[in-house]
């Protein structure tokens, strides 16, 4: 049997398991089969087109596919299969120069200034 | 200054937030501490813990490396072979992934646009500490709301430090 650990965010598409244990020869086998058990799962796993999205990162044991044979990487018994999304981010917004960031800065260490779209200002 | 105090409400506030990120205190000390150890550079970390009916409790963090070497000041990127590692470590403790942080160095603990962009763990908290001129500024958490990329939304949470360590949640 193989195991697909599953993130967080994607549990309640998996039956709230951590860990799904399914049967396959390739990766791309793996994964049809893993959203064969939890058919919620593929359209946060594929793009429309069919297509593994681009933040879905998997990964065999510690080997990214992507730089293995990608979907078509062979699995061994017992492979440990891991779909982790990307995490990534940075402070920097295209074309805000350190003028804006200042002003910036002052509103939001201002502990009166409430994001629009948080709970407490609706 | 940082709003993320407790007891920085007034007490007869009707504010309630739904939404709320619980961590220890020596925790919430070290991820803000290791935002001043990094500047100028991002740091960015795992929070471990368990999620909660309206929120998530945090009782491990994991610092990480930022593998953006070509723009560390405002850039920041987990790998993904070190999330697994600490994803691993944590279900042996008992513990899932339920957000992450990292710094803003001269710039507002406030997410960016970037961040938005590349946030995709629904219902994961992302802190962000703000750091100007070396020293941690305040800390702010959002919680990526929605399901899927075209409905994700991040919503301002509060940030209970605890004094008291907490154990796992029945
Ligand atoms: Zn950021």
């Amino acid at each position: 049997m193989l195991k697909i650990q599953i993130p967080t965010p994607l549990r309640q598409y998996a039956g709230k398991q951590a860990a799904v244990e399914v049967k396959g020869s390739t990766v791309a086998e793996a994964l049809n089969s893993l959203v064969r058990l939890h058919p919620d799962l593929k359209r946060h796993l594929y793009t429309d087109d069919g297509k593994l999205r681009a933040f879905v990162n998997v990964y065999v044991n510690d080997e990214d596919i992507r730089y293995l044979e990608k979907e078509a990487t062979q699995l061994k018994e017992n492979d440990n299969i891991s779909i982790v999304p990307s995490i990534a981010g940075g402070s920097r917004e295209a074309g805000m120069n350190s003028r804006s960031a200042r002003t910036l800065i002052r509103q939001m260490i201002c502990p009166t200034v409430c994001c629009p779209a948080c709970c407490c200002c609706q | 200054m940082n709003s993320a105090q407790p007891g920085a409400e007034p007490a007869a506030s009707p504010i309630t937030c739904v939404l709320m990120l619980k961590i220890y205190q020596p925790l919430h000390d070290s991820l803000r501490r290791h935002s001043e150890e990094t500047y100028p550079h991002e740091c960015c970390g795992v929070l471990l813990g368990q999620i909660a009916d309206g929120g998530r409790v945090v009782t491990s963090i994991a610092r990480c490396g930022n593998t953006r070497d070509d723009s560390p000041r405002n850039r920041y990127h987990i790998d993904p072979r070190e999330l697994i590692r600490i994803q691993r470590e944590g279900r042996d403790r008992g513990e899932d992934i339920v957000g992450f942080y990292h710094s803003h160095p001269d710039h507002p603990p406030h997410w960016s646009q970037t961040d938005f962009a590349e946030a995709h763990w629904y219902g994961c908290s992302y802190v962000i500490t703000s750091v100007v001129q070396g020293k941690a500024q305040a800390t702010r958490s959002f919680e990526l709301t929605g399901n899927d990329e075209t409905e994700k939304r991040f919503v301002d949470e509060s940030i209970e430090v605890a004094p008291e360590p907490m154990g796992r949640m029945p």
